[in-house]
């Protein structure tokens, strides 16, 4: 659009005031709401308050970050990251696939269509908590449904111990969170191919392009800016993940994400000031990655729309 | 050259029968108009012929072939949807090309396809815009476009200029004539609601009637060329809805049928309309009908009192209020000073007189009108 560089009219000024009137409830609640606590753990951060006595904490500046005994100087840290990143970019990519598998399966007519997707949606509907606990019990290495029916198709010798084993911890966790977002993604998905106009595809039909074809250069393009906009949503709340690992490998460091690490400085360890500055860099982690995402999908974003 | 036919085409919609016993045959090289009011399956019917519908019961041929399971793709046509369905991601120029991509043609056969379409349908200087920058009107000529680049057997159109102002829509229409006339054998299925359209386009109307509920009606009321359809509609419906303003209605009984007309009783007066009358039995129930243009207004015989005029410039048409029928009887006039309330006489012509029997049928009209070639 074209329009940024316009003399600015007494209707455009007037718009614009009616706009910031408009928003300005939203930002004093997101203010108070996200702005203040994070102000406050951004201090928090460079002190070395205890959680026993908050009161008496004292300024120590940038320590908590590159001290001796500082977050970027301490390698379980780094390892969270790494964990957290990992965990991000496999569930997002996987959700991702599969939710567009299943959309594009439930756009396709059928008299149960409506019922497949208020099923669907049920793994999306549980607390996260409760499934994930749900699935550390199917799981359980002697109990498990799971190593019930492996062992009984002689699949395996004796149950894994899926959520111990550090080989299978990490995508155990990684599989049940995709199993719990992918409806989200598939909805999102399909609420994009719902917006693609059928008219597209009878033309397409009437030309004799094959299928793929029209998946590819019709459907794809007209559903990457829903698809892309989930990817943002998915990631930022991959980011951060915490009840998954926490649930089911409470103390494995194997599966510590950020925010199970930044828990337990502060829980564990009783250290607010450290904890803080660990949660101050997880911010703007997540916000690092949200900007570059953003700028790079920005042009795809803003076609033609 | 290709010739389609339908036989006994029948369409349901769950229990709702849309289309019932369509008999037709479109001649190779022919344009051929469905029109019909709104909801008469007009669309449906195309669909069928495009294939992106089955009939429930019947024979769609092409060339001779049953085509029934035959995808669209295979049919040798194309089609140009009412809202023109155009890729809104692509160029115009991607737009034409993608319907040719995947049948590996020849090295620059496509830019060179697309060049000359672009050319006729004066689109070469935005080849490279989205549809979103583009008018209702050259949208529309992308949709042609990305027909005519296909070189189809049968173009098929639904509605196409419905989405157009009145001014392009004239403008378009003549395009469209002239493109048929330059793509030589091609035929042209192409429905509307208008019959301007169907009028100034058509080699061949159908007039299709809604069915409301009642399926032993065959959903053509007339099939022929525009003028047989003006000059001996072959029923009430076809009469009614071909010509604007709509044709005069009286009712009557007959009083006298003779060699060279049929008399009718209307509220005390006799009516006489040069129709063949065979079959019509003395004080039946009938309808005489003739068209305002044929109404001779300032001509002694008949009087009424003028309820309205509207005026159009180069003629006017008066509504007159007589004892021949409850509405008003609308006439066409050059007596653009006639006053509200003025007591006027007027004829109505035995040789433009139409006679509908108690079933809505037409009997045959003594002359037969010329029709242009
Ligand atoms: N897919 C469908 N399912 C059920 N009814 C339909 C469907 N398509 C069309 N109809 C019905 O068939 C009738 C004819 O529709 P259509 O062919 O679009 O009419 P037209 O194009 O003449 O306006 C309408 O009453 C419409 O509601
Ligand atoms: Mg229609």
């Amino acid at each position: 659009m074209s329009t940024a560089r316009e003399p600015v009219s007494v209707i455009g000024k007037q718009r614009r005031r009616q706009a910031w009137w408009l928003v300005l409830p939203t930002l004093l609640v997101l203010a108070a709401t996200a702005g203040w606590p994070l102000a406050r753990t951004i201090w928090f951060s460079l002190t070395d308050a205890q959680l026993q006595d908050l009161s008496a904490r004292q300024f120590v500046g940038l320590a908590n970050y590159i001290g001796e005994g500082g977050i970027l100087r301490d390698g379980e840290w780094w390892h969270a990251v790494g964990n957290t990143l990992l965990f991000s970019v496999s569930t997002v990519f996987l959700e991702t696939l599969i939710g567009l598998g299943v959309a594009l399966l439930l756009n396709t007519p059928s008299r149960v269509q409506g019922l497949l997707r208020a099923a669907v949606l049920v793994p999306w509907a549980i607390p996260t908590v409760v499934s994930a606990k749900m699935w550390s019990w199917m799981l359980h290495d002697q109990f498990g449904i799971i190593n019930a029916i492996l062992v009984g198709l002689h699949l395996v010798d004796r149950g894994l111990a899926f959520t111990a084993d550090p080989h299978l911890a990490f995508p155990t966790i990684i599989m049940v969170d995709v199993w719990k977002t992918t409806p989200f993604m598939a909805l999102l998905i399909l609420a994009a191919l719902q917006m693609v106009p059928g008219d597209c595809y009878e033309a397409a039909r009437v030309d004799g392009v094959p299928r793929w074809r029209v998946f590819r250069y019709i459907t794809l393009p007209l559903i990457m800016p829903g698809i892309l906009v989930a990817m943002i949503f998915r990631s930022l709340d991959a980011l951060r993940v915490f009840d998954v690992i926490y649930v089911m490998t409470s103390n494995s460091h194997v599966t510590k994400s950020m925010s199970v690490y930044v828990r337990e400085q502060l829980i564990d360890f009783q250290q607010v000031g450290y904890g803080s500055a660990a949660a101050t860099l997880l911010f703007f982690i997540i916000a690092l990655c949200t900007t570059l995402y953003m700028g790079l999908t920005r042009p795809r974003l803003d076609a033609d729309r | 050259m290709s010739q389609v036919e339908l036989v006994g085409i029948n369409k349901r919609f769950g229990e709702t029968t849309v289309i019932a016993d369509v008999n037709l045959t479109i001649a190779p090289g022919e344009f051929c108009v469905f029109i019909g009011p709104s909801g008469c399956g007009k669309s449906t019917l195309l669909r069928i012929i495009a294939g992106l519908e089955a009939p429930s019961s019947g024979e769609l041929r092409i060339d001779g072939v049953r085509v029934n399971e035959m995808e669209p793709a295979k049919r040798d046509i194309a089609m140009v949807f009412q809202s023109y369905a155009l890729y809104p991601h692509m160029t115009v120029f991607e737009n034409m090309a993608f319907g040719l991509r995947h049948l590996h043609l020849p090295k620059g056969e496509i830019d060179q396809r697309i060049e000359v379409a672009a050319q006729a349908l004066n689109l070469a200087t935005m080849l490279q815009r989205k549809p979103i920058a583009l008018s209702g009107g050259q949208r529309q000529r992308v949709a042609i476009g990305r027909a005519i680049v296909r070189k189809p057997k049968v173009f098929l159109f639904d509605e196409p200029l419905s989405n157009l102002d009145a001014a392009l829509r004239v403008k378009t229409r003549v395009e469209i004539a002239k493109l048929h006339r330059s793509l030589d054998g091609v035929s042209m299925v192409y429905v509307t609601h208008d019959q301007v359209e169907a009028m100034t386009l058509a080699d061949k109307i159908v007039l299709l009637r809604p069915l409301a509920g009642n399926p032993d009606l065959p959903s053509v009321a007339q099939v022929g060329h525009p003028l047989e359809l003006y000059h001996h509609p072959a029923n009430r419906f076809v009469a009614a809805f071909i010509g604007s303003p709509s044709m005069n209605f009286i009712e009557g009984a007959i009083s006298e049928v003779t060699a060279h007309d049929v008399t009718v009783n209307v509220a005390g007066q006799t009516l006489a309309a040069a129709v063949e009358g065979q079959g019509l039995q003395v004080g039946a129930k009938a309808t005489l009908g003739i068209r305002p243009e044929h109404v001779l207004v300032g001509k002694a015989g008949l009087t009424g009192t003028v309820a309205h005029m509207e005026h159009l410039g180069e003629h006017a048409y008066v509504h007159l209020d007589t004892a021949l029928s409850p509405q008003p009887l609308i006439a066409k006039t050059q007596l653009d000073a006639l006053k509200l309330g003025e007591r006027v006489q007027f004829s109505l012509p035995a040789t433009a007189m139409h006679l509908f029997d108690a079933n809505g049928q037409a009997m045959r009209r003594q002359q037969q009108e010329p029709l242009a070639a």
